[in-house]
């Protein structure tokens, strides 16, 4: 059977993507009868057999292996409680932390307190919750700096093919960003304000084609084309 | 038979669907139909706080109707009335079939419509906006829904009661349905009608909800052109 829909094309709950049992109903499709349609707004995405739809709006959904970034909301006796944005409470186990910490002889606050932003990967998800891990080389908490929240469905633009778009940002404007998957954006140094900017910017246009050139263009930064493929959306 | 807009008895109200309306809201819509006018904006999935309101297996899908007081020549006193409360259950009831509440157990999307301008059909405008909403929120869901209120005057079936229309007929119908399954997800009516009147009506209004289907599929690939 043919395809109703071209990879990139953009659909809409309901749309049917392609009448045939040789495809599979991948992330946010599902199948009626025969046909395999979408669930969300998005992209279409084949892989082969498998047909998937890459969502352009809706709240942060938490994956496991996702970097996320969140506020400690909440010590408990076995670990903290974190909100990241997602439908609900993320926890922080003393098992994550990198480091073996003795209750009996340390406050919990001395790790992380309340009020603390951290930088943490999504370990495991049971039912509806989110289990955190800082043993990860990446995780670690902020001091300073400045948080910027964008939508989540923005934010594999935002980072690029293997980071393209993030080094421009980062080579461009001397700032230091870390950006988690549920749509913060952690900032710091020089060139803040320029890089709010563009951040601004990449939100605004995230479904152009094009957009790591105009960003390079804007700030000054000459790509290595030959790192550099074709763009796509995840 | 000639109506006092100049339509047709089969045609629908001049309709403009913008979706995406409200910045801080998760997904919006503002749908207008002649002067009927709503907006529509949908929070969440989020957590559903007191926990013992929470289900385990699902989602809950939480409607607020409301109108606004400068909604009509006649103030409207704010805050939950008995028609309001009702409009709001009869609406999540039009809206719960459509979505896959099974992905998010132990969380609530909220969904507030607020009617700006009333002139007939509010209820059915605001399921329109809400269901385009609900679409631009990212919340997977299996088809739109599409509404519309039909009547009787006279002989004739007429589709999408505007304004006095709605005091002239016989009986006021409002409809919901997933236009691509053809499902209907809200019948209700305010009147007395024999059943084969209330067949051609319900015929009617499937019609009338295709077109409207037509104009929340043009708004949400408008809103996402690249």
């Amino acid at each position: 059977m043919e395809l109703l829909k071209k990879e990139r094309d953009v659909v809409i709950p309901g749309d049917i993507i392609v009448e045939s049992m040789e495809f599979l109903p991948g992330r946010n499709t599902f199948r009626e009868n025969e046909a395999i349609l979408s669930k969300r707004v998005g992209l279409v995405s084949i892989n082969g057999r498998a047909i998937s739809v890459v969502p352009l709006s809706g709240a942060y959904i938490p994956r496991e292996g996702d970097m996320v970034i969140g506020k400690v909301t909440d010590i408990q006796n076995n670990g903290w409680v974190v909100d990241v944005h997602a439908p609900s409470d993320a926890f922080l186990p003393l098992a994550g932390v990198k480091e073996y910490i003795d209750t009996r002889k340390t406050s919990l606050n001395r790790y992380y307190d309340v009020g603390d932003i951290i930088y943490a990967k999504v370990n495991g998800l049971q039912g509806t919750s989110i289990y955190l891990s800082m043993q990860d080389i990446k995780a670690r908490k902020f001091h300073g700096g400045r948080l910027v929240r964008i939508s989540p469905t923005k934010v594999p633009r935002l980072i690029g093919k293997q980071g393209s778009m993030i080094n421009i940002i980062k080579d461009g404007t001397g700032c230091k960003i870390n950006a988690g998957q549920n749509g913060l954006i952690w900032l710091e140094g020089e060139g803040m304000e320029k890089c709010i900017e563009v951040i601004g910017l990449i939100e605004r246009e995230a479904a152009a084609e094009g957009l790591t050139d105009k960003i390079s263009a804007m700030l000054g930064v000459t790509i290595d084309k030959s790192q550099e493929s074709q763009e796509v959306l995840e | 038979m000639k109506r006092d807009d100049g339509r047709k008895v089969d045609e629908i109200r001049p309709m403009e669907i913008v979706a995406g309306v409200i910045k801080n809201a998760d997904g919006s819509a503002m749908v207008r139909m002649g002067r009927t006018v709503a907006v529509a904006g949908v929070y969440g999935p989020r957590e559903y706080l007191p926990k013992h309101k929470q289900r385990s297996d699902r989602g809950v899908l939480r409607c607020v109707y409301q109108m606004v007081p400068f909604s009509t020549d006649e103030r409207v006193r704010p805050g939950p009335s008995r028609r309001s409360t009702e409009i709001s259950l009869v609406t999540t009831h039009a809206l719960q079939p459509a979505i896959f509440l099974e992905e998010f157990p132990k969380t609530v999307i909220d969904v507030f419509i607020n009617i700006i301008q009333a002139d007939a059909g509010t209820r059915t405008a605001g399921i329109n906006a809400a269901s385009v909403a609900l679409a631009d929120a990212g919340i997977p869901m299996r088809d739109l829904v599409a509404s519309v209120a039909s009547g009787k005057i006279g002989d004739h079936y007429v589709l999408d009661l505007a304004g006095k229309e709605e005091e002239a007929t016989a009986a006021d119908m409002p409809i919901a349905c997933m236009p691509r399954t053809k499902k209907i997800t809200l019948l209700q009516m305010d009147g007395d009608l024999p059943p084969q009147d209330i067949k051609g009506i319900i015929q009617l209004s499937l019609q009338g909800c295709e077109k409207i289907y037509a104009l929340q599929v043009e708004a949400l690939r408008k809103r996402w052109k690249l």
